[in-house]
């Protein structure tokens, strides 16, 4: 034990249970997001790897059609829905915000506390309805298959995702008047970190865009509820219309999912090259500007569904107009990278990852923006790598990139670099086995949903298992040395990667209060040619585990 | 900062003035507005996509409701609006006597709405007009003199008019809701001022229910023409 007095920090202010459980700490309560998203992630990742044992052989194999059916469902609303939704915003972005604004807290600590609570209420509403009642529509809820067809669970199912879309509009409420009333004098808005931009941008997109889908899918409760015929074509409804409603909250929150993983690569890169982010307003802008765009390209996901041909070519064009933003992005990167002094440490190759596999992703979004390849590859495999590329190579990438960024700040602890390398590289490797295979099936015809396949799928059917197994290995070696780096790593100075940054200048663990005193901020983001700004003068004191 | 300010008890420990906090939860309710406007946003646009689809149903079905209810309602709604806009005004002068007669007249006005609109639907449920299995509807195209068209001649035709009171029940019932919770959160106003919580330097919580209020008021300044009184006979 050390002889120094232990500085108090948030994580051993306080010990009850109660401390944690009703704490309006925004540090406190980014834990208990991560803790509760963490779950969720697991559930679907075990649904994930029951279904794609399935897909080993043609043949229904372990289980029986209706069995798949659910395993897929439950899999697409855990993810998207309870997952990746919350992961970066409610978790690191929690964390990070107000500090990184040289706030104390964020505007609206009880909201924020109450949309954990609301959140975690929906996810357990949501995965209990799918676990123990079934429900087998796929996440897109599509009628008549979620209002006629489909058992009465779907009515709690669809419950939970609406609950649970209040607790991310109060964190997207609670971030946008954070970032407009709390920054500490001298942060204007171009000196602002990109987290917080894509931050920004991100919460205008769920501000606007989840009610939609709030009242959508209330919509599908009542039809089911008082048996009215809204999306029903034999009592006069239109189930396209659930498709127009419902795609226009969700894909935008396609970048809901992905904007807030650009910002946090955003920052690993600028760290771990020692350099300014290139063009940083326009990458900071393209933020916005994919927010924007995004909430006019819905209709994309209609092209074989009874929509207008000319509906369809404005917005085939809408959609490739959202590469513009995106690939800004990903060239300026590359342009910070170029004669920067690159250092390869674990975050930094999750940022690579994500370049790599975001490209991909991104580029087979442009195949599907056009509308005659999209006829043929409409949901078929070759749709489910698309998003994989983007979602998981993205943003989980990104997510894991920014944990391990932050870890030694959110934790006061170093995780062993060796092994967060290397499982890096085994995620990257698991991952492309697992989804490279499926753009192929997809393109030869398998369609997604089905697990039942002619034979010559097989094989590569058999690679994507394999991979989903590597993955699996990665993300458990992941969660054992972390945990383990909690419990026995070397205790973290204040800025361990030498990056710039409020965060920084902040011990690890950070005060509950978040800086001794109001920090002032003379640089802008990124000024790695000021020394000041990324300095580590651990004390003395810090050093005494190692 | 000012210190004077500073010590204030209803300054949250993480704000730095009086100013910041106003701000804030100022931004706060507009943002929650606008998240309120893309609510009831996607409900109108369903309803007007299948106004515009099944127009002379939609016109039959309207024809059932009580203009005169609805003019008087929104009379009513107005009327607590003005109350509620003075409530605000006695907080911001920290008249703590007129806050409190306000917010209870405003609270008496919304009653009287939601129990005209009780009136409403206990007429709509007589005359089995309220969604669901027991929904029956004959179509009386003379009363109304609707010409004869293919949608009339439609042999859905009672279903289509079942989607206008599914959605008249819908929206009208999403309004009484958030009327429910605008009460709600008056009494609470009361209770606070009751107790002697608010001053001249702070009555953001009055303020912010009163933008809130005006939303409601608003909400239903779109209900009564697109519902009552679009294509009347």
């Amino acid at each position: 034990m050390s002889a120094q007095a232990k500085q108090e920090n948030y994580l051993n202010a306080k010990h009850t249970v109660a401390s944690w459980l009703f704490s309006l700490d925004h540090k406190r309560i980014a834990l208990l997001y991560l803790l509760t998203i963490l779950l969720f992630f697991v559930l679907g990742g075990i649904a994930a790897m029951l279904f794609r044992v399935e897909l080993l052989t043609p043949g229904p194999a372990v289980m029986e059609s209706e069995t798949y059916n659910r395993l897929f469902t439950m899999h697409g609303i855990t993810m998207i829905f309870f997952f990746l939704i919350p992961s970066i915003p409610a978790v690191l972005g929690n964390f990070l915000l107000p500090i990184m604004l040289g706030a104390k807290d964020l505007a609206f600590p009880r909201l924020n506390l109450a949309s954990w609570y609301v959140f975690t209420f929906g996810g357990l509403l949501g995965l209990g309805a799918i676990i123990f009642g079934g429900v087998d529509t796929g996440w897109t809820f599509y009628t008549p298959y979620s209002s006629t067809y489909a058992n009465s669970q779907v009515i709690l199912a669809a419950l939970g995702i609406f609950i649970a879309g209040f607790a991310s509009i109060m964190t997207g409420l609670n971030f946008i008047v954070t970032i407009h009333k709390m920054r500490a004098p001298g942060l204007t808005w171009f000196r602002l970190p990109l987290f917080v931009w894509s931050h920004y941008a991100t919460s205008i997109i769920i501000i606007l865009g989840t009610p939609v889908v709030a009242i959508t899918i209330l919509l599908v409760a009542i039809e089911r509820i008082f048996e009215v015929g809204i999306f029903d074509p034999a009592l006069g409804g239109d189930p396209v219309l659930f498709q127009h409603l419902f795609w226009f909250y969700s894909h935008p929150a396609v970048y809901i999912m992905i904007l807030p993983g650009m910002g946090v690569i955003s920052e690993i890169i600028a760290c771990f090259s020692r350099k300014r982010i290139f063009g940083y307003p326009v990458v900071a802008l393209s933020s916005l500007a994919i927010a924007i765009l995004g909430f006019f390209v819905w209709g994309h996901h209609m092209f074989v569904s009874s929509q207008s041909m000319y509906a369809g070519m404005i917005f085939s064009i809408l959609s490739f107009l959202v590469a513009i933003p995106s690939a800004i992005k990903v060239f300026n990167w590359v342009a910070t990278m170029y004669g920067g002094s690159v250092k390869l440490d674990t975050p930094m190759l999750y940022a690579l990852g994500f370049l790599g596999l975001f490209i991909i992703g991104g580029l087979t979004g442009l195949f599907l923006a056009t509308m005659a390849v999209n006829v043929h590859v409409h949901d078929t495999y070759f749709v489910v790598a698309h998003f994989h590329y983007v979602m998981v190579g993205g943003m989980v990438m990104a997510f894991f990139g920014g944990l391990h960024f932050w870890w030694p700040k959110i934790t006061g602890k170093l995780f062993p670099e060796l092994l967060g390398r290397i499982t890096v590289v085994i995620i990257f490797i698991g991952f492309n086995l697992t989804f490279f295979p499926q753009f192929i099936v997809g393109y030869l015809g398998m369609p997604r949903r089905y697990h039942i396949y002619p034979e010559e799928f097989q094989f590569l059917h058999v690679l994507s298992t394999a991979g989903a197994s590597v993955l699996a290995i990665g993300y458990m070696l992941m969660a054992v040395y972390l945990l383990y780096s909690l419990v026995l790593g070397p205790k973290a100075s204040r800025n361990p990667w030498k990056a710039a940054g409020l965060e920084w200048t902040t011990p690890s663990p950070p005060p509950t209060h978040n800086f001794s005193e109001p920090p002032v901020v003379k640089f802008e983001a990124y000024a790695y040619d000021e020394e000041e700004v990324y300095q580590d003068d651990a004390e003395p004191g810090d050093k005494g585990h190692g | 900062m000012a210190d004077g300010q500073a010590h204030t008890p209803n300054l949250a420990h993480h704000f730095d003035s009086m100013d910041q906090q106003r701000e804030s939860s100022s931004l706060g309710m507009w943002l929650f507005l606008a998240q309120e406007v893309m609510f009831f946003g996607g409900l109108f646009v369903a309803y007007g996509v299948y106004r515009f689809k099944y127009q002379e149903a939609f016109a039959v079905a309207s024809n059932h409701l009580s203009v005169a209810w609805g003019a008087f309602n929104t009379v009513v709604l107005i009327c607590s609006s003005l109350t509620m806009a003075l409530a605000v005004r006695a907080a911001q002068l920290g008249d703590k006597k007129r806050i409190i007669r306000y917010l209870v007249a405003t609270i008496l006005l919304a009653s009287l709405f939601l129990g005209v609109k009780g009136i409403e639907y206990t007429e709509k449920y007589h005359d089995q007009l309220v969604p669901g299995p027991t929904f029956q509807y004959e179509p009386d195209f003379d009363q109304y003199a609707v010409p004869v068209t293919a949608e009339t001649a439609h042999p859905n035709f009672a279903g289509h008019v079942h989607l206008f009171y599914s959605f008249y029940f819908v929206m009208t019932g999403m309004h009484a809701l958030h009327m429910v919770i605008g009460i709600g959160l008056m009494i609470w106003l009361i209770v606070k001022a009751q107790r002697d919580r608010f001053s001249r330097e702070y009555y953001a919580p009055v303020e912010m229910t009163g933008l809130y209020w005006h939303f409601v008021d608003i909400v239903w300044i779109f209900l009564f023409p697109l519902v009552y009184l679009v294509w009347r006979h």
